[in-house]
């Protein structure tokens, strides 16, 4: 039984804006164990990026926890003032950001701006053990090494992905969090990214959350996921067995609605409708205005959102559990 | 006819929540919220005083800001001063004559030979703040209070039709340059750079020298230049943004001609910037008007800086806080409102630009 | 009756690209370099390719957006039933082309003026062509969008864009384009921006418009999954150049050309169990004989499936 290197225990986080409170996460809550990689898979506002934010403690500013807890190694995050999360930030858990490759700074090279992130945390380092461990990084993630005397604006996008991946890796974090690396690059790029993270996560024994609104990607890459909808998780388990065995009437749609190249040409279903808005109270399941096959308790929201296991390993939100 | 109803129903509410929303957005900027206070503050003064005389409340022959007179008079013991000091009633040379007196050779009337112990009855002109004059008049008799309203509605209708024609003149031709491009826009591009390069000032002094400057000219002198400046490369830049976005393609696809697009896409997309550029560049019309009326270029009859030049004139600008009426009134006035347009600026910056938005 | 919508020969878009002080270099990019396909009428071409690799260009092009360098383009005219070249077309001959020909942007957020409401971007196209009454615009606007899904039409036609979602928002983008009745329409990567669980609605309705309206796409997407749900033939394209064109299920089984086999190799598969083959590709190699060998004849390997050859059968194949 591998250790656990992540849990997170019934996390809420809202934004405060003019509208309202707007819950983005609610009661997530999901286990990461040593080695492990872990898919996060929804469409966009789901909430997946607001739990990758606050793993961070990365948040906006109107952004607020609260209840919950994440717990790193066993260490409550949560409660942790700023210069303590400055320790853990990118040595206990770091993160390739969306849109990560256009965060470079422009007028510094590409492995000082890498180096600084090292002296951050290891502060006694000399200059060239740290360039000897930016070389090996270079290497794991594919570059060669006289990127690092070169400017951002000079590499193509997929080259400033590997630099973003190398420089999360550079501080030997144990969770590494993907929030979407390979959105603008092309299909063989991603391909090559993919690869890399992989051989990665293999090679330094990483965990790592993997989020994506591409359930195709999840599918290759990660061992065991959960399905987010509009702050919730409604299923979670093993990615082959919810692959091939879905109980959540989102997940059926998510599986159906996805072309694929491979196997017959099928018809494909879609979804109706809009996510619901998460200002202020929410009751019930959020997912039954737009469920194709709702029952009568769907309809009359009686049941409150609670993921209870229907197999070994398989978390399912109640509410479709009894429809089933 | 039903559906009509509902559909102009639907318009009302979305304009009318559209309009909610921004005004919340404003009203979360302090900066702005004290511009409109400022520049309603002095609009009400604008209108008060035509009302004033309308209702009879004031006497046009007393409080008219130009031809208005008040005789004040104040009674003044003629003295002597002595020859060495200190005395009983005076301690050094500066003291003489004191309050209430005046000196025989101060008066200069030959008809009238004081002696001393008269009591000459003596026209007090500038008077300070009293009664009857809230603000105390000029030297001329004339109550300042109807001339700072007076200058409050040269100073609304000379910045607002010159920040109007200088606005409608730089996004015309900022929208011009970016649609077309190529020569029009190098050539347009080296006018701004050229009317940047004139110094203002002195170049109004030239035209000044040829023409009358009322102030419907200089509304027009200062907006033209204002138009023909920097704003122009501004605008045009915002302009180039919105020329790329695919609903301008979607347009000409459309088979849209090349005015349609530019007037009915790409200029009310435009818009929000140019109406920022407006409120600003009140601030610097007002300003410029006081600067030039203070240097007596200009033929109107009464404005702030007019206020101003004539108190320097007169001789009274270095007399420190004695005659104080003369010049802090006009000064803060013309301070206060432009600084209250810029602040509305500041504010509708929050308003248009997102992302400096608090949320 | 001409069996084609559009018909394009060696079509070529360059564009010269500036460098060096004072702006002395000039090089040339081939952004569109010399191709050519049909697309009969009533079928689909999927034109798939990475960023870059010139299908907007190609687009831009095809739509008058952009001049084209070179190159033969024929349309098809409902008006005279013939088909006709898009060079040195006079003021009514363009306008009648813009109602031919229609384009559905890829940025749902970007491609509806914020300014105008929902009926007036509706409204534009007939307007522009003065087509109809104005009560009878008014109709057509309610019908189209109904049509499209946004019922009732009352309630959509007052708004703004920015009140509406994504999905409604290229709805409404797919109502303008058809109100026309065009015979042809360039989608460039329509779905890409939307929410994965809606884009198959915006496909399908977009596939029975086209059964309905009798309209053939040009579908531009780097989504080989897409392509292959949306249309009959694919055309892959790469630095410009069509590399192979074929019909969907045969280029997926058999694909010919090493960067088809490289791009179907690198697509993820929704299924855990599935092994993808690998296929590298040493694309500087490729890059070199491309540009040794500029001449891009396809060879018909049997069963209407054209690859380009670039003259080194026997290194590629």
């Amino acid at each position: 039984m591998s250790k656990t290197v992540l849990k997170v225990d019934k996390l809420n986080m809202h934004y405060e804006t003019l509208a309202g409170n707007v819950s983005a996460v609610r009661d997530v809550s999901f286990e990461l164990k040593e080695g492990q990689s872990f898919g996060l898979v929804g469409e966009s506002g789901c909430g997946k990026t607001s739990v990758a934010m606050s793993l961070l403690q990365l948040q906006a500013d109107n952004a607020k926890i609260s209840s919950g807890s994440i717990k790193l190694d066993g260490d409550e995050i949560v409660t942790k003032s700023e210069k303590e999360l400055r320790k853990i930030r990118w040595k206990g858990i770091s993160i390739v950001f969306q849109g990560a490759m256009n965060s470079w700074n422009p007028v510094v090279k590409i492995g000082e701006q890498i180096r600084e992130a090292i002296r951050e945390h290891f502060p006694n380092t000399t200059k060239i053990e740290n360039t000897e461990k930016i070389q090996k990084l270079f290497d794991i993630v594919g570059l060669d090494h006289s990127i690092m005397e070169r400017f951002p604006h000079e590499l193509s996008g997929g080259m400033k992905q590997r630099a973003v991946i190398a420089l999360a890796l550079s501080c030997d974090p144990k969770v590494l969090i993907a929030d979407e690396p390979t959105t603008a690059l092309d299909v063989v790029i991603q391909d090559q990214i993919l690869k890399e993270i992989s051989k990665v996560q293999e090679l330094l024994g990483l965990s790592l959350i993997y989020i994506s609104h591409d359930i195709a990607v999840i599918a290759e890459m990660t061992s065991n996921m959960a399905v987010m909808y509009a702050g919730s998780i409604v299923e979670m388990g093993k990615t082959s067995e919810i692959f091939s065995n879905p109980k959540h009437a989102y997940t059926k749609l998510l599986l159906e609605s996805t072309p694929s190249i491979v196997g017959e040409k099928k018809k494909l279903r879609s979804l109706d409708g809009e996510p619901p808005s998460l200002i202020g109270d929410i009751k019930g399941c959020t997912f039954s205005p737009r469920c194709p096959d709702p029952s009568d308790h769907c309809k009359n929201q009686t049941l409150e959102m609670k993921l209870i296991e229907v197999e070994k390993d398989h978390f399912v939100d109640q509410c479709c559990v009894k429809c089933v | 006819m039903d559906n009509s109803l509902n559909e102009k129903e639907i318009q009302k509410r979305v304009r009318r929540e559209a309009i909610k929303r921004n005004w919340l957005l404003f009203r979360q900027s302090t900066l702005g919220m004290i511009g409109i206070c400022i520049i309603f503050f002095f609009f009400i003064l604008a209108i008060l005083q035509p009302i004033l005389f309308m209702t009879g409340v004031w006497d046009e022959g007393v409080y008219h800001p130009v031809v208005g007179y008040e005789e004040l008079k104040v009674n003044l013991l003629v003295v002597e001063c002595p020859d060495e000091y200190p005395t009983q009633k005076y301690e050094s040379v500066g003291d003489c004559p004191g309050d209430g007196e005046i000196t025989q050779r101060q008066i200069y009337n030959p008809n009238i030979n004081p002696q001393v112990g008269d009591i000459h009855e003596s026209l007090l002109q500038p008077s300070p703040p009293s009664s009857r004059h809230l603000l105390g008049t000029d030297s001329l008799g004339r109550d300042i209070f109807s001339q700072i309203m007076e200058g409050s509605q040269v100073a609304f209708i000379l910045g607002l039709m010159s920040a109007i024609i200088g606005v409608s003149i730089s996004t015309l031709l900022g929208t011009i340059a970016a649609f077309y491009g190529g020569r029009v826009d190098a050539y347009l591009m080296r006018q701004s750079d050229l009317v940047l390069m004139l110094p203002s000032l002195p170049f109004l002094f030239i035209v000044s020298a040829f023409a009358e400057l009322k102030i419907w000219h200089l509304a027009v002198v200062l907006g033209v230049i204002g138009g023909l400046g920097g704003s122009v490369i501004t605008i045009k830049s915002q302009a180039l943004q919105v020329k790329v976005k695919p609903f301008v393609d979607s347009a000409r696809i459309t088979g849209g001609s090349n005015m349609k697009i530019i007037f009915s896409h790409i200029l009310p997309n435009v818009a929000p910037l140019a109406l920022l550029f407006m409120v600003f560049s009140v601030t610097g019309a007002i300003a410029s008007e006081s600067t030039l009326s203070f240097l007596g270029l200009l033929n109107i009859e009464m404005s702030w800086g007019i206020m101003i030049y004539l108190s320097q004139t007169d001789g009274y600008i270095f007399s420190g806080m004695a005659y104080w009426w003369l010049i802090l009134p006009a000064g803060l006035a013309v301070t206060f409102l432009s600084g209250g347009f810029y602040l509305v600026g500041r504010g509708l910056d929050d308003v248009f630009n997102p992302r400096l938005r608090k949320r | 009756m001409p069996k084609n919508v559009i018909e394009i020969k060696n079509l070529e878009k360059y564009f010269e690209v500036n460098a060096g002080f004072l702006n002395r270099k000039k090089s040339i990019v081939k952004a569109v370099d010399n191709i050519s396909f049909n697309i009969p009428i009533g079928e689909s071409l999927g034109l798939v390719g990475q960023s870059g690799c010139g299908k907007t260009t190609t687009a831009r092009t095809l739509c008058l957006l952009d001049q084209k360098t070179n190159g033969e383009v024929n349309y098809y005219n409902t008006e005279t039933k013939e088909m006709e070249n898009i060079d040195n077309l006079n003021d009514s001959e363009l306008k009648k082309f813009r109602s031919n020909i229609q384009m559905i942007f890829q940025d749902p957020y970007e491609s509806l003026n914020p300014r105008w409401t929902i009926k007036d971007i509706i409204l534009e196209p007939l307007n522009i062509h003065n087509i109809g009454s104005l009560g009878d615009r008014e109709e057509a606007v309610k019908e189209i969008l109904t049509t499209v899904g946004l019922t009732p039409p009352e309630n959509y036609m007052p708004r703004y864009p920015h009140e509406l979602s994504g999905g409604q928002r290229q709805r409404v983008s797919i109502a303008r384009t058809l109100i026309m009745k065009p015979k042809f329409v360039v989608c460039d990567e329509p779905t890409s921006m939307l929410d994965v669980s809606i884009r198959i609605s915006i496909m399908d309705l977009m596939l029975n418009l086209a059964k309905d309206l009798e309209v053939s796409y040009l579908y531009i997407t780097h989504d080989l999954a897409v392509a292959r749900y949306m249309c009959n033939r694919i055309a892959v394209m790469f630095n410009g150049k069509i590399v192979e064109i074929a019909e969907t299920e045969e280029l997926l089984k058999n694909p010919v050309h090493p960067y088809t086999k490289r791009l179907i190799s690198s697509i993820p598969v929704p299924d855990p169990q599935y092994e993808r083959k690998e296929y590298d590709l040493n694309f500087d190699e490729l890059d070199e004989i491309i540009s040794n060998n500029p001449d891009t004849d396809m060879v018909d390997i049997g069963t209407d499936h054209f690859v380009a050859t670039h003259d080194v059968k026997d290194i590629l194949f």
